[in-house]
């Protein structure tokens, strides 16, 4: 038996070659950690990742939340850092956890933007079921832990614009949707897929508002091949942290280069169909809001100007006002979706 | 104390400014604070409009001439109100982009309707003043009867940026309903009372 004595033991066995030659890295990144501790205490809505945690982006501890239920601590102890390059990361700087938290639209909980925070601490996204219909080979209702299980997840940051003008920089945690539909084997029928967001009057008081037109539930939904697109995102998750009922716990949709009404919340329902589903927002107003919704500055809705947008958050004196891009900037990886459409017409 | 009436109800027309201003120094209007004061400056120039619009149903109501003494006074703070809307959409949601001002004049029926009442406010403030009620003589009412077109007009805007919500709308829109009904039911009742 060779028991080496410490003197045998050459300092390259101990630090491996490759962090040795990137000491010099390992430091500004340090370096880089303590200016980004400097800029949270400055601005305390602004979450950081700390010092030693892979991900890009945490909740703030105080504002962190607990876990649903047991086995999604289990879930959330292994995600996947988003990368470092488009289209899974962007490095614009971050809307601020208190805003993305606390910003929302989310009719059910109410009008106003403070509403869904406000309005939802009743809401249970524990135990929690989604329900497989249509043209599928294996259809049913999975218990969220089963619709979740194989599947790893991974941190994305992704640019959310608001079909109001507004728009965010958001760090999601989720897995992609292709991934999830592949497992239930949707027969050569299934052509789009339609969403369904929860009705429950007991914990969803804007559902009871008589001045809400909207017909609940919420409906949204995809053409195949863009369910099937690597940036459509099942997101479970914000900011490293379980994603809270008003931004649409416990699962919700993420289509990044499409206006943000149709990345559907809290989902309860997932159904495979043959022909074009109906939508909540294009049955309310069909000239206002399209099936595809893509982000488009030259398609102006009738209300709202869509060549420029407002980044969140702003302060009156400090505005950030910039160009919107085609597909929100995600054209090299959807564009070709529609290709030979006329998108001021499919809008 | 019928002299303090006049200065304490302009310096109450002033509390929604002062609060709009707090807010805005403390940095207290949320993370899109453009649009929140466009909105609360849009509410407030309407609120005014139907408090103004209130005054005369109120004098015949209760008898009570010290109702319309301020009538155009209260007018103004909508004009002034809506001026400030006006400049907050230019300035914060346009940042000055004439062509894209211009655009959205044309092109945005809730924009037009809008504007189309800020114009008709701006008429009837330059023509408050009583050398001009002189001047305009038998017109002067006529013309600001408009006012009656531009408070339907405001409660017409409100209600199509509105995208689901619609119940301050609907409220607005009732008052206006309830106090023009007012007038054109007085009316009714005086053509008849000649009449008998």
């Amino acid at each position: 038996m060779l028991i080496k004595k410490p003197s045998d033991i050459k300092s390259s066995e101990i630090t491996p070659e490759s962090v040795f030659r990137n000491r010099r890295e390992f430091m500004v990144d340090g370096a880089k950690a303590l200016l980004g501790a400097g800029v949270a205490s400055a601005f305390p809505g602004m979450a950081y990742a700390q010092n030693g945690d892979l991900l890009k982006a945490r909740a703030p501890a105080g504002l962190s939340r607990s876990a649903p239920a047991a086995w999604w601590q289990d879930k959330f102890s292994n995600i996947k850092p988003a990368p470092d390059a488009e289209p899974f990361y962007t490095a614009e700087s971050l809307t601020p956890y208190t805003d993305v938290t606390q910003y929302n639209n989310f009719y059910e909980f109410g009008m106003d933007k403070g509403d869904p925070s406000a309005n939802s601490s009743e809401f249970k996204a524990d135990p929690w079921s989604v329900e497989i219909t249509g043209a599928v080979a294996k259809p049913g209702k999975y218990n969220l832990e089963d619709i979740l299980k194989p599947h790893a997840l991974e941190e994305r940051i992704y640019r959310l614009r608001c079909v109001e003008a507004w728009s965010m920089v958001i760090p999601w945690i989720g897995f992609p949707l292709a991934d999830l539909i592949k497992r239930f084997e949707p027969t050569a029928n299934a052509k789009f897929v339609e969403f369904e967001t929860l009705v429950d009057p007991e914990t969803m008081p804007g559902i009871a508002s008589r001045f809400a037109i909207v017909s609940w539930p919420y409906r949204e939904g995809l053409r195949m091949d863009e369910a099937m697109n690597p940036l459509t995102l099942m997101a479970v998750g914000v900011y490293g942290n379980y994603l809270p009922p008003q931004n649409g716990a416990p699962m919700r949709l993420i289509v990044p280069w499409k206006y943000g009404f149709k990345s559907i919340k809290s989902i309860v329902k997932i159904n495979f169909r043959e022909t074009q589903p109906p939508t909540t927002w294009n049955d309310l107003q069909a000239n206002e809001y399209g099936f595809y919704a893509n982000v488009n500055p030259a398609v102006h809705h009738p209300r709202w100007r869509q060549d420029m947008e407002r980044r969140l958050p702003q302060t009156l004196f400090s505005r950030q006002y910039i160009e919107t891009r085609l597909f929100n900037g995600y054209a090299d990886q959807v564009a070709s979706l529609y290709q030979g459409m006329d998108l001021a017409r499919y809008y | 104390m019928r002299k303090l009436i006049k200065p304490l109800v302009f310096l109450v027309a002033l509390v929604p400014l002062v609060l709009v201003l707090v807010k805005v120094l403390q940095n207290d209007l949320g993370p899109d604070p453009a649009q929140e004061l466009a909105k609360i400056t849009g509410e407030w120039s309407i609120r005014f409009l139907l408090i103004a619009l209130a005054l005369t149903p109120l004098r015949l109501l209760f008898n009570q001439v010290e109702f319309v003494r301020h009538r155009r006074m209260l007018g103004l703070f909508a004009l002034f109100y809506a001026t400030v809307h006006f400049l907050v959409w230019m300035t914060f949601l346009l940042e000055f982009r004439w062509g894209a001002i211009y655009e959205e004049l044309l092109e945005r029926p809730f924009i037009t309707v809008g504007f189309s009442a800020y114009m008709i406010l701006v008429v009837l403030g330059i023509t408050s003043p009583k050398i001009m009620v002189r001047k305009l003589g038998r017109n002067w009412k006529r013309l600001h009867r408009l006012v009656y077109v531009a408070s339907i007009l405001a409660v017409i805007h409100l209600l199509w940026i509105l995208r689901t919500d619609v119940g301050e709308a609907v409220l607005y829109g009732g008052l206006v309903a309830l106090l023009l009904g007012y007038r054109a039911l007085h009316k009714f009742r005086i053509s008849n009372s000649m009449r008998a």
